[in-house]
């Protein structure tokens, strides 16, 4: 009998990181990360560049608890990448806040007034839209690992040189 | 090149059309593709031949090079694209045989789609894994134009919203695949408040990469501005060299996929890149990478697609790396 075939995915607390072997280059050059690895080193609800381009990154934030509601003038997406995490949108009364000629998120302070949307389930791979001027917050009951298609902003943390091979 | 020694291709025997255009002709026999130009000739076998064409079609020439093999390929020039033979490898361009000659983009496609249309023959899908197709060699029998013409599935915000492109289904014609049969194909649940139904959006996305009929071939899932989640499903050997001209991101969804990095301008090998899930690495500007997948494989290939990116190419300040450290 022919076995099945397992696909294997990682997770927070269970990855195994690759890397990379040169002959004649400099591993620095492929700015190599594992987003589980950079999620169990970080603190809840920090949000951490593991790829850039130009303006454009790829963030991952460790969802713990709950995160404070964060805002963005762009669209955001989001994929839950091993635990069940909790999207939690809201629609804000006031969005005089949010400055179209800026990228990337803002945290916002306590509970912004507004409606409430609605909220999404997510479990391992589902991906989600953040919409554009629409406040969002996370919620898990275990340390998870998010994986976020963003813009670059002022609160985007590179910390490059602590979490890629050299 | 020594004509004496150009191969001999039987077309009226086997069955395929030649192609020239400008200085360069190819053939196809049972077994091989033929690529003749003024400064000599090269053999690729067809099968290995016709999965990079298809690329090569299905990708508009892509970004940078093509390398059907370190010998032949195409270089994207935005308008014009080059057909190159030994020009990218140190040992032919030290012995003069280096060959290149440019066409105007929309000219060298046609012939390319034609191409690929006549040697494909029928049971053969170049897009295929090469456990889940037929062969492609031996004479000319019937074709795969639908296969080959298959249309690229692009979102322009986000796959699943209505308008937008569609999820894959068993309906629609994209069962999950023979090596993905353990991936839950549960959708998230949505609980929208009365009045923003049409505001809240998510799906399986590793549910729809499960379902993906093709390999090394990236759809485009979600988009921010320029920025573009290309994800696609791998198996076995990715059918060219992706010589880049700007960096491009591979983040590792599940399995494993080993990259061999090779020099953008001479061929000489320059690394080994081994991807695990959740790893994350970055393809330099001046490199060619080719992946080998033990196992089918989801692979997010991330693309910034900015024009701005076209200009700095053209004036030559494009970063060759997305970050220093």
């Amino acid at each position: 009998m022919v076995a099945a075939y397992k696909t294997v995915f990682g997770s927070i607390d269970d990855y195994r990181k690759g890397g990379v072997e040169c002959l004649n280059d400099d591993p620095k050059r492929y700015v190599y990360s594992n987003m589980f690895e950079v999620a169990a080193n970080s603190r809840p609800h920090e949000r951490i560049a593991v790829a850039r381009n130009l303006d454009y990154t790829i963030e991952v934030c460790r969802a713990e608890g709950l995160s404070p509601w964060m805002v963005c003038a762009h669209d955001e997406f989001v994929v839950a990448m091993d635990y069940d995490v909790t999207v939690h949108y809201r629609k804000l009364d006031d969005e005089s806040g949010i400055d179209d000629s800026k990228d990337g998120f803002r945290t916002l302070a306590g509970e912004p007034a507004g409606r409430a949307m609605g909220r999404i389930f997510l479990k391992r791979g589902h991906q989600a839209l953040l919409p554009e001027k629409r406040a969002y917050r996370f919620e898990a009951s275990r340390p998870a690992t998010l994986m976020l298609q963003s813009v670059s902003g002022p609160e985007t943390q590179e910390k490059w040189a602590d979490i890629c091979q050299k | 090149m020594n004509q004496q020694l150009k191969c001999t291709v039987d077309s009226a025997a086997v069955g395929y059309q030649t192609f020239t255009i400008g200085q360069v002709k190819f053939e196809r026999c049972e077994y091989f593709a033929y690529i003749n130009c003024p400064k000599g000739e090269h053999l690729i076998p067809i099968d290995a031949f016709l999965r990079a064409l298809m690329r090569d079609v299905a990708w508009g020439f892509f970004y940078g090079t093509v390398a059907f093999d370190d010998v032949f390929g195409t270089t994207n020039h935005y308008g014009n694209v080059d057909i190159y033979l030994g020009s990218k490898h140190s040992e032919w361009v030290k012995a003069g045989r280096d060959y290149v000659e440019n066409f105007k983009s929309d000219l060298l496609m046609a012939l390319f789609r034609a191409m690929l249309s006549d040697w494909t023959n029928a049971g053969f899908d170049p897009f295929a894994a090469p456990q889940e197709t037929g062969t492609a060699f031996g004479r000319k029998h019937g074709n795969e134009d639908s296969l080959i013409n298959r249309k690229r599935e692009v979102a322009r915000r986000m796959v699943g919203i209505p308008g937008d492109a569609a999820l894959r289904s068993d309906d629609t014609g994209f069962p999950v695949n023979r090596a993905f049969l353990d991936v839950d194909q549960q959708q998230p649940v949505i609980q929208a408040e009365p009045g923003f139904e049409g505001e809240l959006h998510a799906y399986n996305f590793f549910g729809y990469l499960a379902r993906s009929a093709v390999t090394w071939n990236p759809s485009v899932v979600s988009v921010i501005r320029q920025s573009l989640f290309c994800p696609t499903t791998e198996e076995f050997i990715l059918p060219i060299d992706h010589g880049n001209d700007r960096v491009e991101w591979f983040i590792q969804l599940s399995d494993e996929i080993v990259w061999d990095i090779k020099d953008g301008a001479t061929s000489a090998p320059k690394a080994k890149v081994t991807m695990r899930a959740g790893d994350v690495c970055a393809m330099p500007g001046d490199i060619r990478h080719k992946g080998q997948s033990p196992k089918r494989s989801m692979l997010l290939v991330w693309e910034n697609a900015s024009p701005q990116i076209m200009d700095m190419i053209r004036d030559g300040t494009v970063p060759m790396v997305p970050v220093t450290f």
